[in-house]
């Protein structure tokens, strides 16, 4: 069964094409990514889903329940967790979780086993207020809040954005129990390397679907063979690498350029002799496979020239 | 209902917290009333008058040995001519000046007329009109006295004091504040506070998770309202005390007319915050939107400051969209005169016809998504 079905959404604000013709099913207790830069329409996708705007064209249904007609009830069924820290600052962190519990129509005590995981962590600081948690702990505190009725589905809007990077991993090893325990996850995040821990993702940019299947099964689609290219200086070398014959794409990776090559023009000898040859020095030349990153820029640049 | 509960027991918390807040919201009336209080002093202790005329005129003597033994007025300077009332006034040395005519008792007893002058100092206009009334008040004491006095020669003797401030001629009626802070105080706490506590759920992202939640969108609004509701009963107490205990303002009506007539007011009050809330999606802008949208007209146009018949046509119509008018003259009404509901029916409907419709238009406008 379907816990997620998107037909053909779109969304408009103003001029502003938010959303246009997006399609998605997410099947029942699985963590589905949806990837994406800021501004690629995310929030605007999980807004409609978890009924707080109305999408100007399309149907989408959460657990069977259409996000228009049975908004009500579906607002029963879910958990959300928005971009922002939104709690109450000025109320301890026992205080939260207990308002959001009733509001909810249940207890903390009657759900502990389903939020112990995550809550014995910030328990020893449930006298503090909230606004005075760290990033990571606001964070664990928001996603107990949002699970603390047992929900469903659990939608979290960029739920790693601002954290350090020990508490992202914490975080994702939390979903994995939270999956385990049937919950259907969405979540969405800026953080293409986070995409391998999502069962399957999509990956969205300018309010469309660039593709979407399991992280393998987008990386398998990746077209060309993918270098890893280093030397010195790095922006000339940037720019060199995109005027040589048969590379396709070159984009800047940290200490490296992922080089994407057409196999059949040219290989990592040509390519590392080209730049020895142009003047760079300390050059390293690799092959490397791709990333979710890799085929998001690559459909990204393809998007972009039709 | 225990849902309800815990939205209530939160917005207490709120309050509660934040302590700087609470203390301005609970203070303010009586800051309020002290301010205005003083402003509006309905007793003169130790006025200085200034004489300027013949004080061999045993007439005049007798109206200057009056004046001086009276206890609120003290006798200041004797001046040769009335061209010195003014210096006298800038250097702060006197606050009102009686100019007696040319041979005062004498036309007095002639004519039976006599003319006084009564100059004020008109830079602070509600002191010096109580000045001048009091001042006004001795004279005519002075007056019938004469009167009687003569009454077996020529029948009536009567000197007509001529009123004047020096420095604003056009003074306008004093006020009853009271009336005014009540009107104030309540619209101030329950549009401002409310919307602005509506509005930073908003703002924080935290109304996006009240409305995902099961909870109906009346019910947290009704959870906002119901503390100011309460803070707004604390201020309608403390103002009335005050009013009572240290203004010495009557209540004349009956406290459950002025209460049942205040708590449509905060209804009104209520719906207008709620409206903004609407508006509004940053604190700031609902701040503003309270304060130049709300506080200023009210201010302005309700006949706190300045009285509606004063004002011209255009501005009189503009005050009668303003809630507090029709509030502030209800609470005179039965406070001051001691009215009864028959006599503000016309207010009284007034008022909760533009309370329905403001309640209407927001609860229509309050979604129930983003």
């Amino acid at each position: 069964m379907k816990d997620i079905e998107i037909h053909n959404v779109s969304k408009s604000y103003g001029k502003v094409k938010a959303l246009s013709g997006i399609s998605l099913e997410v099947d029942k207790g699985e963590i589905f990514g949806l990837i994406g830069p800021d501004g690629a329409g995310k929030t605007t996708l999980f807004r409609i889903l978890t009924t707080l705007l109305l999408a100007d064209e399309g149907t989408a249904s959460v657990t069977g329940l259409d996000v228009k007609k049975d908004y009500a009830m579906i607002r029963r069924r879910i958990g959300y967790m928005p971009g922002r820290f939104s709690l109450y600052q000025d109320l301890s962190v026992e205080e939260n979780l207990d308002f959001f519990a009733t509001v909810f129509g249940t207890t903390v005590k009657e759900n502990y086993d389903v939020i112990r995981d995550i809550y014995s962590q910030i328990e020893p600081f449930k006298e503090r207020r909230a606004g005075a948690l760290s990033g990571g702990m606001k964070q664990k505190l928001a996603l107990s809040c949002a699970l603390v009725h047992k929900p469903s589905v659990l939608f979290l809007d960029e739920p790693t954005t601002g954290v350090d990077a020990v508490s992202r991993r914490d975080f994702w090893n939390m979903l994995a129990r939270i999956k385990a325990s049937g919950v259907t996850v969405f979540v969405s995040t800026p953080y293409m390397d986070e995409a391998s821990l999502c069962d399957r993702v999509a990956l969205i940019m300018h309010g469309k679907i660039i593709d979407s299947g399991t992280p393998a099964q987008i990386v398998s689609k990746y077209p060309y063979t993918l270098l890893a290219v280093k030397g010195t200086p790095m922006y000339p070398l940037l720019k060199h690498l995109r005027g040589m014959d048969g590379v396709k794409g070159c984009f800047s990776f940290g200490a490296v350029h992922h080089v994407s090559i057409d196999s059949s023009k040219t290989g990592a000898d040509e390519i590392l002799a080209g730049i020895s040859a142009a003047g760079f020095t300390g050059c390293e030349v690799r092959l490397i496979s791709p990333g979710i990153e890799d085929c998001f820029m690559d459909l990204a640049g393809r998007g972009h020239k039709e | 209902m225990k849902e309800f509960a815990a939205f209530v027991r939160k917005e207490f918390r709120h309050i509660l917290r934040d302590k700087r807040t609470m203390l301005i919201v609970l203070i303010m009336p009586v800051v309020q009333m002290i301010l205005f209080g003083y402003a509006v002093r309905t007793e003169i202790e130790h006025a200085r008058v200034d004489i300027v005329g013949d004080v061999s005129d045993p007439e005049v003597r007798r109206i200057v040995d009056r004046i001086d033994n009276n206890r609120y007025l003290d006798i200041n300077e004797i001046l040769p001519s009335s061209g010195l009332i003014a210096s006298s006034f800038e250097k702060n040395k006197a606050d009102v000046a009686i100019c007696f005519g040319q041979d005062f008792g004498e036309r007095l007893r002639k004519t039976g007329r006599g003319s006084v002058k009564i100059v004020g100092d008109g830079s602070d206009p509600n002191s010096a009109q109580m000045i001048v009334n009091y001042v006004m008040g001795v004279l005519q004491g002075e007056q019938a006295d004469i009167s009687a006095e003569l009454s077996g020669e020529d029948g009536t003797a009567a000197f007509s004091p001529s009123v004047q401030l020096m420095y604003n001629p056009a003074m306008k009626s004093a006020y009853n504040f009271v009336p005014g802070v009540m009107g104030l105080i309540l619209m101030i706490i329950c549009s401002m506070m409310t919307s602005v506590s509506i509005v930073r759920e908003k703002e924080t992202g935290t109304m996006e998770l009240l409305l995902v939640s099961p909870v109906r969108p009346m019910w947290i609004i009704v959870s906002k309202v119901l503390p100011y509701l309460l803070v707004s009963t604390i201020n309608f107490i403390t103002i009335l005390v005050l009013s009572r205990y240290m203004m010495g303002v009557p209540l004349r009506g009956s406290l459950l007319l002025l209460s049942g007539v205040a708590v449509l007011f905060v209804v009104t009050s209520l719906s207008l915050g709620l409206l903004i809330s609407v508006v509004a999606s940053t604190q700031k802008s609902a701040l503003l939107l309270s304060g130049m949208g709300l506080m200023m007209p009210t201010v302005l146009l309700s006949g706190i400051i300045f009285p509606c018949e004063n004002m011209p046509g255009i501005l009189q119509c503009l005050s009668h969209l303003i809630p507090a008018k029709w509030f502030i003259i209800m609470v005179k009404k039965i406070m001051i005169q001691g009215a009864g509901f028959p006599y503000i029916v016309k207010e009284f409907s007034i008022l909760a016809g533009m309370t329905a419709f403001l309640l209407a238009v927001s609860v229509k406008k309050f979604r129930i998504r983003l």
